[in-house]
């Protein structure tokens, strides 16, 4: 065990980990806003990693050149997530809430697998490829880019959350529903945006991921459960919190993996959940 | 009348002789069943169904009577699969003093997971159950002792054995056991949802203040809650197990099976005793069927049907079908 290997540990958790801050924020994002924990979010992770591959393999768009027609569908499909199921159980107790989006999941998740089988495909020669050596550490460039993409978008959605106009009127529903309403913020709307986003986000994480990672239906799981736990370490609600919480797991993953034992990376981010929801029921960075 | 009267006799159970006749009519069928030579298909549905609406009962008392949500009580089904399973073909043991074990093994269980996480609320129990059953199937797929990935395969025996839960020539002893343990567990929730443990339960799901605020421990109820519906659910893994004579962590550790104990219980009625009952006769059935004529085909249709039909069920009929049996008992009683 050398300097180098642990160097490259931390290198490949902390790309990894903007990507599960990225995908965390919009899980956070809806929670924030409505009080729903998207039980879906993996499986509209996977939705928006084969809508980029399908654009790829059907119209040969490099995952990059797609990236924006891919957020616009999911985006899409956030709204329709909104109008056609949430609207009706905003005010239903949380068990059905909770029910509501697992059924949701199931359901993506065996449509998916009966349209397209349960195989693996990944995308061929992406304009992406190779990787960087800085003395003696390799990096993957897809992942760099990745990364950074996320990252970028991450600063993007916090900025348009705390800076524009929208983004507060999003903060206030939020805050207070009925209040909202009386000034004039269309808070349905405000939800459906939230959805939009939320999806937006998953969709930046999943086209960027289509460059170096191959997508089957059972790919969302473990990048939601992730999710779940990046958002209860940061605290429900809070983005920025995201952040750092899809930080810290990336590392703990790698590096527990490298010094402990690979086959039980999972259960290492789960000990954390476990440990904050425990110890700290409100997050790192939470509101509440 | 006072509300506390009216509550007593809420709902199906005030136990007139109407409801006492069908139930006790209802069984005496069931018991009759297989002698009317059915094929073994229409076997395995009723054994299917019994167990099914065990194990959502099962659920239904964590979720349904102590409001905590559960999504992943899958865990203590493999626990009791694992527990008879590995006890038989490393020492011999019998299943029936299996099924024992694995039942306390699933309540101290219960116990250690109950302590901090019940504490929790909504959301934040949910994710936690959801990860420790997958945290222990990960571990049971990895454990040697156990056979890792690829399982346990029990050893069969030469002849049917009632010491050993082994029926090869025919499904009417595994019909019988299973009938038997539906009974005992419908049965237990009934004096449970009678009891004032029940009732107490029931205010601690409605509002842990106030309940609090009367001198009852929210914690402790809801641990005994979570304690007495794992060790329902242990023997219908152990069961499971000695029916199908091989286990391994994908079949008895898959999340599916916390999924489906929900669908049952949210499509039938939660916190109604009977909801499991009525969810389990109508899913069952379908996902059987459609595993006859749409199955090997790869396509998971029956579980595209199960999020369709959860989806439905919560936009239009949160409270199950039963709410469609099920009058507002103090409207009832303010009409007469």
């Amino acid at each position: 065990m050398t300097l180098e290997i642990i160097l490259q540990a931390i290198v490949a958790g902390l790309m990894m980990g903007l990507i599960y801050a990225l995908i965390a924020a919009g899980l956070s994002l809806i929670f924030g806003l409505m009080e729903i924990v998207n039980f879906a979010h993996g499986e509209h992770l996977m939705l928006s990693m084969f809508t980029s591959f399908w654009l790829w393999s059907l119209l040969g768009l490099d995952p990059l050149f797609s990236l924006p027609i891919t957020i616009a569908l999911m985006a899409f499909c956030g709204v329709l997530t909104h109008y056609f199921l949430i609207r009706y159980i905003l005010k239903a107790k949380m068990l059905i809430q909770i029910c509501a989006t697992f059924g949701l999941s199931i359901f993506i998740r065996s449509i998916a697998q009966l349209l397209w089988t349960p195989d693996y495909r990944h995308v061929e020669n992406p304009l992406i490829e190779g990787r960087l050596e800085i003395g003696t550490i390799f990096i993957g460039q897809p992942q760099l880019f990745a990364s950074l993409v996320c990252l970028l978008a991450f600063f993007g959605l916090y900025w348009f959350v705390s800076k524009t106009e929208t983004g507060l009127a999003l903060q206030a529903t939020a805050q207070d529903r009925n209040a909202a309403e009386v000034l004039g913020i269309p808070a349905n709307k405000m939800y459906a945006l939230g959805w939009a986003i939320g999806l937006g986000c998953v969709a930046v994480a999943g086209s960027m991921m289509m460059n170096y990672f191959a997508v089957f239906t059972d790919v969302g799981i473990n990048f939601a459960l992730f999710a779940f736990v990046a958002v209860a370490l940061g605290g429900f609600g809070s983005i920025i919190g995201c952040l750092y919480a899809g930080i810290i797991i990336g590392l703990v993953e790698s590096l527990g993996g490298l010094l402990i034992d690979p086959s039980f990376k999972l259960l290492y981010v789960f000990a954390i959940y476990l440990l904050v929801v425990i110890y700290r029921p409100q997050g790192l960075f939470g509101r509440y | 009348m006072d509300k506390l009267s009216i509550a007593k006799s809420e709902s199906v159970w005030n136990t007139n002789n109407k409801v006492l006749g069908l139930i006790s009519s209802a069984l005496v069928l069931l018991f009759c069943l297989p002698l009317f030579d059915l094929n073994s298909f229409y076997l395995h549905l009723f054994i299917m169904i019994f167990m099914h609406s065990v194990m959502a009962q099962s659920w239904n008392i964590i979720a349904g009577f102590s409001g905590q949500i559960s999504l992943g009580h899958g865990l203590f089904f493999g626990i009791g699969a694992y527990a008879t399973s590995f006890l038989f073909t490393e020492y011999g043991l019998s299943p029936w003093i299996g099924i024992i074990i694995g039942m306390a093994i699933s309540g101290v269980i219960a116990v250690l997971i109950g302590i901090p996480m019940l504490r929790l609320h909504g959301h934040y129990f949910a994710i936690a159950t959801l990860l420790i059953a997958i945290g222990f199937s990960l571990v049971f797929r990895r454990w040697d002792l156990v056979g890792a990935a690829s399982g346990l395969w029990i050893p069969m025996t030469a002849i049917d054995s009632w010491l050993a839960i082994q029926f090869h020539t025919s499904k009417v002893p595994y019909y019988y056991i299973f009938l038997i343990f539906f009974i005992l567990t419908f049965l237990v929730a009934w004096l449970l949802s009678r009891s004032k443990l029940g009732y107490r339960l029931r205010a601690v799901r409605d509002d842990s203040q106030a309940a609090s605020s009367l001198c009852i421990n929210v914690s402790n109820y809801k641990i005994l809650a979570y304690v007495i519906s794992a060790m329902m659910m242990a023997p219908m893994g152990s069961l499971f197990a000695q029916y199908i004579l091989i286990i391994d962590p994908a079949t008895v550790f898959n999340i599916e099976i916390s999924i489906i104990v929900l669908l049952i219980t949210v499509l039938g009625g939660i916190g109604n005793i009977w909801g499991p009952l009525i969810g389990a006769s109508i899913l069952i059935p379908i996902s059987e069927y459609t595993r006859i004529y749409l199955g090997g085909t790869g396509g998971a249709v029956d579980l595209i049907l199960y999020g369709l039909i959860l989806m439905l069920i919560c936009v239009f009929r949160p409270n199950g079908l039963i709410s469609f049996f099920h009058r507002d008992v103090l409207q009832r009683k303010k009409n007469k």
